[in-house]
């Protein structure tokens, strides 16, 4: 029976936009009407919406996007070092955060940052020296996300750090990220103090070789598996990694104890350093997520978002079929709840590659999954439930294995598209960390943050302008 | 001041969960400085920084919960104990369910209600991009909406064509489907006869005409005010014949439009004739609803129709031109082509000199209303103006019910007619509705012609009414 035909034979289930009246008199007559809280879409983009509705291409393209993003299954392979994996990375090159930056618009913990990494790596003996020298360009400043790699907060990656090597184990992407340092005065969150130069000195030293010896030993390990689970267990996958890093720890443990050829000294160094660190496997999850987005990226006339990302300056995003274009607006301010005597006050701008995680279906998109940390969401679990529901309206599918209990394990929302952001005005929901404004301080607190719409309203302008 | 730190032995809380207990305590009254969290290192650490005595703290472990405030007094370390077992004991109320928020666009209303229809009455210039995501879906699409550039809707229709789906709009005020009315629409009793229609009020007319002569209504699907231009080429009007002829359940189908251009009257009357069911054309400006009605009771074997009339009580009214007030487009048409023989030249806007006959549903005279259907205002003022002014001798209207129209248009205009007829105005009112629909056909039908008006079932006849009034009244 055609379509056509078949509408004919019943009476009609109407969805509506528009007027209440209309509804309103289809239920008068007792038939089923759905009605829905249509807004116009964002101001400039209207003419860009109808560029792609009338191209036609714009829902298989998307369609094939997402599959691509959800057909990757990232693996922990190794743990190699930068100036190894980086083809590109001079003695002298720095990557960072988000979309590309200069020094002179780089904000206090990205500078912090970078100041700490000179530090590390010898080119500078005083925060003072490094700030001069960066100020002469004497560095090179690239960010993550050019090169396959991803970094929490300020993301900054030197050559002599070690590097998780995340590649598909369905396909040959490969991603990476640095390893996680911790909370509090960490290189991530703009410090510089020796302290946060003796960690990175010991992550070369022990942790990076200790674990390329214990993944050599025990073989990869399969992230989205671990992910998956700990979605179950309370985690968000960004603003929580509690489940997720105890598994990983569970998951490594027998082969940290058999010892591959590492002195036990350093082994039960390395246990301790990521049992003390709830938030180790952030930088893992965020490299898988950036093997999903990669493998999306490229598919003409696709408005899949395959990057958010901020570099405490501006916040920028990608399209999949806009490729390596950024689209940015200022970094917005972040809602957060403040570390000891900290406020509001104290935070910079939001930063960070780790919106990695909101793009593949995780963090602010699983808040559902994560009641232990409602508190960032008006202190109910009904507000993380809202929060994550209201995701599905701007995304493309649902993912098939990270699944939230309380939701009768629907998948998580997944696969953000630019369009449907800009037609309903509802924003990418983020859940992230704040670093404090000057250079050096350190983690201040954690909190929400959305997406800001100008990015979402550029890259549609300028995927309209790719259609013949 | 007072500094305090305690230690609770393996007492755990989230972190996020502390935070927020610590901002509370800070807010409390003589507090003025705490921190509650579990004593990990970067916790210990941020105790040292606020200046807190370290030795309390000396055996804690990441499994301890430390407690430190500075404060004024006494009191208000008191207080803030109470404030902290609050904020960590603290209990909300049920959630109440899991309740998604509301879609936000006709798409994903339509995904939830596994909706086979999408009706959309967003404003023109966005109406494109919510059909096409409709279309997209597998569903069919009624664009109430007007003001949809013309390649949209061609874009549409295209699409509609190769996959199957209806395009009923732009500009699409009435569709029926199985007796429920989408937009504006009457009631209809179930029957076998199904309409395709570029105007709604034209549908609405045959609807109530068939309704009066006891003819049910199957179907009647709109396709929109500009599907018979040549640009659109009767994409959709061809597209719901075939699925009318289809449709085992109607077995006669009428088609109404306003004058279509040429090729496209050829295309559709060879298509009604190669239809293996009977096709009723009725192309306004060759002819009238009521003599296509008239067609469609012929074709089924029943006698001519009288349709339902109400005459003035007293038809003596002063000399002068006919006034027509109108809100639908298409009998505001209709009524010229049948007054004109007989008035000669009628004007269709304001300030046009002689006999006048205005639409005012068209957008000209709706800039911040909703349409006269269901707002009235500009009509009932513009009845008032012609009451006072004498060079008018007859004032017509129609008055359209049905779902969607206003809730009681004849308890607005009676007080006005009454005004109208004493005043020495004949009033006649084209009452196009159903015995079904909502406001009551009868009782408003009653009420108008208590009022002092000839109502007239029958738009046409309301025409020749109007115009025999003028003439009489002339030539006399």
């Amino acid at each position: 029976m055609s379509d056509l035909s078949h509408l004919l034979d019943g009476e009609p289930i109407v969805a509506t936009a528009g007027t209440d009246m209309l509804a309103e008199s289809i239920e008068q007559q007792g038939a089923q009407v759905t009605r829905s809280d249509w807004r116009p879409p964002e101001a400039g983009t209207e003419a860009a919406l109808a560029a792609l509705a009338a191209d036609g291409r714009n829902k298989e393209a998307n369609t094939t996007a997402v599959e691509r993003l959800l057909a990757v299954r990232p693996q922990l392979v190794d743990v190699s070092v930068a100036r190894d994996v980086f083809p590109d990375m001079t003695p002298r090159t720095f990557f960072h955060a988000g979309p590309p930056l200069t020094w002179d618009r780089a904000s206090g913990p990205m500078r912090g940052a970078i100041i700490g990494a000179m530090i590390y790596e010898g080119l500078a003996d005083s925060p003072k020296d490094a700030e001069a020298k960066a100020a002469r360009g004497e560095i090179e400043l690239s960010p993550c996300h050019h090169h396959g790699a991803v970094g929490p907060m300020a993301g900054v990656t030197s050559p002599s750090m070690p590097v998780a090597v995340v590649a598909d184990g369905a396909g040959d992407g490969v991603a990476y990220s640095t390893l996680n340092e911790g909370l509090g005065k960490v290189l991530r969150y703009g410090a510089f103090a020796q302290e946060a130069i003796d960690r990175l000195h010991w992550m070369d030293a022990v942790l990076g070789p200790v674990m390329s010896a214990v993944l050599e030993s025990r073989g990869p390990i399969d992230l989205q598996s671990l992910i998956a689970q700990a979605l179950q267990m309370g985690d968000d996958g960004h603003n929580r990694n509690r489940a997720v890093t105890s598994l990983f720890l569970r998951d490594l443990g027998g082969a940290l104890v058999d010892g591959a050829d590492a002195p036990v000294d350093q082994r039960a160094e390395v246990f301790r350093f990521i049992d003390g660190n709830d938030h180790f496997m952030l930088n893992l999850v965020m490299a898988a997520g950036k093997l999903g987005s990669d493998a999306a990226s490229g598919v003409p006339a696709s408005s899949l978002v395959t990057v958010m990302a901020r570099n405490g300056t501006d916040f920028g995003i990608r399209l999949s079929g806009t490729g390596e274009e950024w689209f940015v607006a200022p970094a917005p301010p972040v809602d957060g709840l403040y570390l000891g005597s900290f406020t509001e006050e104290d935070a910079s701008p939001d930063i960070g590659d780790s919106t990695i995680t909101e793009t593949v279906g995780l963090g602010g998109f699983a808040m559902a999954a994560a009641p232990a940390i409602v508190g960032f969401v008006g202190g109910t679990a009904a507000g993380a439930v809202r929060r994550t529901l209201a995701m599905y309206e701007i995304t493309l599918a649902e993912h098939p294995m990270y699944q939230i209990p309380m939701l009768e394990f629907r998948g998580t929302p997944v696969g953000i598209d630019a369009a449907r952001v800009v037609r309903t005005g509802v924003l990418p929901q983020i859940n992230t960390g704040v670093a404090g404004k000057v250079p050096g301080t350190g983690m201040v607190g954690a909190g929400l943050v959305e997406a800001p719409m100008e990015c979402f309203a550029q890259a549609m302008r300028a995927l309209s302008a790719t259609l013949d | 001041m007072i500094a305090r730190v305690e230690i609770h032995p393996g007492r755990y809380h989230d972190s996020v969960r502390l935070m927020q207990a610590s901002k509370a305590l800070q807010n409390v009254e003589g507090i003025t400085d705490a921190l509650v969290a579990m004593a990990t290192e970067l916790n210990l650490s941020l105790l040292a920084d606020m200046g807190f005595d370290m030795d309390a703290v000396a055996d804690a472990g990441p499994n301890d919960l430390v407690l430190a405030l500075r404060a004024e007094d006494e009191g208000a370390i008191a207080t803030a104990h109470q404030v902290l077992d609050d904020a960590l004991t603290h209990k909300t109320a049920p959630s109440g369910g899991l309740d998604a928020p509301d879609p936000k666009t006709a798409g994903s209303a339509a995904a939830v209600a596994d909706a086979n229809v999408v009706l959309l009455s967003v404003p023109g210039e966005h109406a494109f991009v919510e059909a096409m995501e409709a279309l997209e879906a597998g569903r069919h699409v009624m664009i109430f909406s007007d003001n949809v550039p013309i390649e949209q809707e061609i874009s549409l229709k295209t699409y509609g064509g190769d996959h199957d789906l209806l395009v009923m709009g732009p500009d699409c005020g009435t569709t029926i489907i199985n007796g429920i009315g989408l937009g504006f629409a009457n009631a209809v009793e179930p029957g076998s006869v199904s309409m395709v229609g570029a105007s709604g009020t034209g549908i609405q007319q045959m609807c109530a005409l068939l309704d009066d002569a006891g003819v049910g209504v199957r179907h009647a699907l709109g396709t929109g005010s500009r599907d018979l231009s040549e640009d659109v080429g009767a994409a959709s009007t061809l597209q719901a014949l075939e699925a009318l002829e289809e449709d085992p359940a109607t077995d006669l189908i009428v088609v109404i439009s306003k004058p279509p251009a040429d090729p496209v009257a050829e295309k559709v009357r060879q298509a009604a004739a190669a239809c293996s069911k009977p096709v009723v054309v009725t192309f306004m400006g060759e002819t009238t609803l009521e003599e296509g009605a008239g067609e469609v009771l012929a074709v089924l074997g029943k006698p001519p129709a009288e349709y339902g009339t109400w005459p003035a009580a007293n038809d003596d009214h002063r000399p002068g031109f006919v006034r027509g007030l109108f809100s639908g487009g298409t009998l505001s048409s209709e009524a010229q082509f049948v007054a004109a023989p007989i008035l000669g030249e009628i004007g269709s806007h304001e300030g046009d000199e002689g006999h006048t006959f205005i639409d005012y549903g068209d957008d000209e005279y709706t800039q911040g209303r909703a349409h006269p259907m269901i707002d009235q205002t500009v009509r009932l003022e513009r009845l008032a103006a012609a009451t006072r002014d004498d060079s008018v001798g007859v004032i017509l209207m129609d008055v359209v019910l049905g779902y969607g129209a206003n809730a009681d248009p004849a308890a607005e205009l009676a007080p006005l007619i009454e005004e109208a007829v004493t005043a020495g105005a004949a009033v006649v009112v084209s009452l196009c509705g159903t015995r079904g629909d909502p406001q009551g056909r009868d009782a408003q039908a009653a009420a108008l012609n208590t009022a002092g008006a000839s109502v007239f079932l029958s738009n046409a006849a309301a025409a020749r009414e109007a115009a025999r009034l003028a003439t009489a009244r002339t030539s006399a």
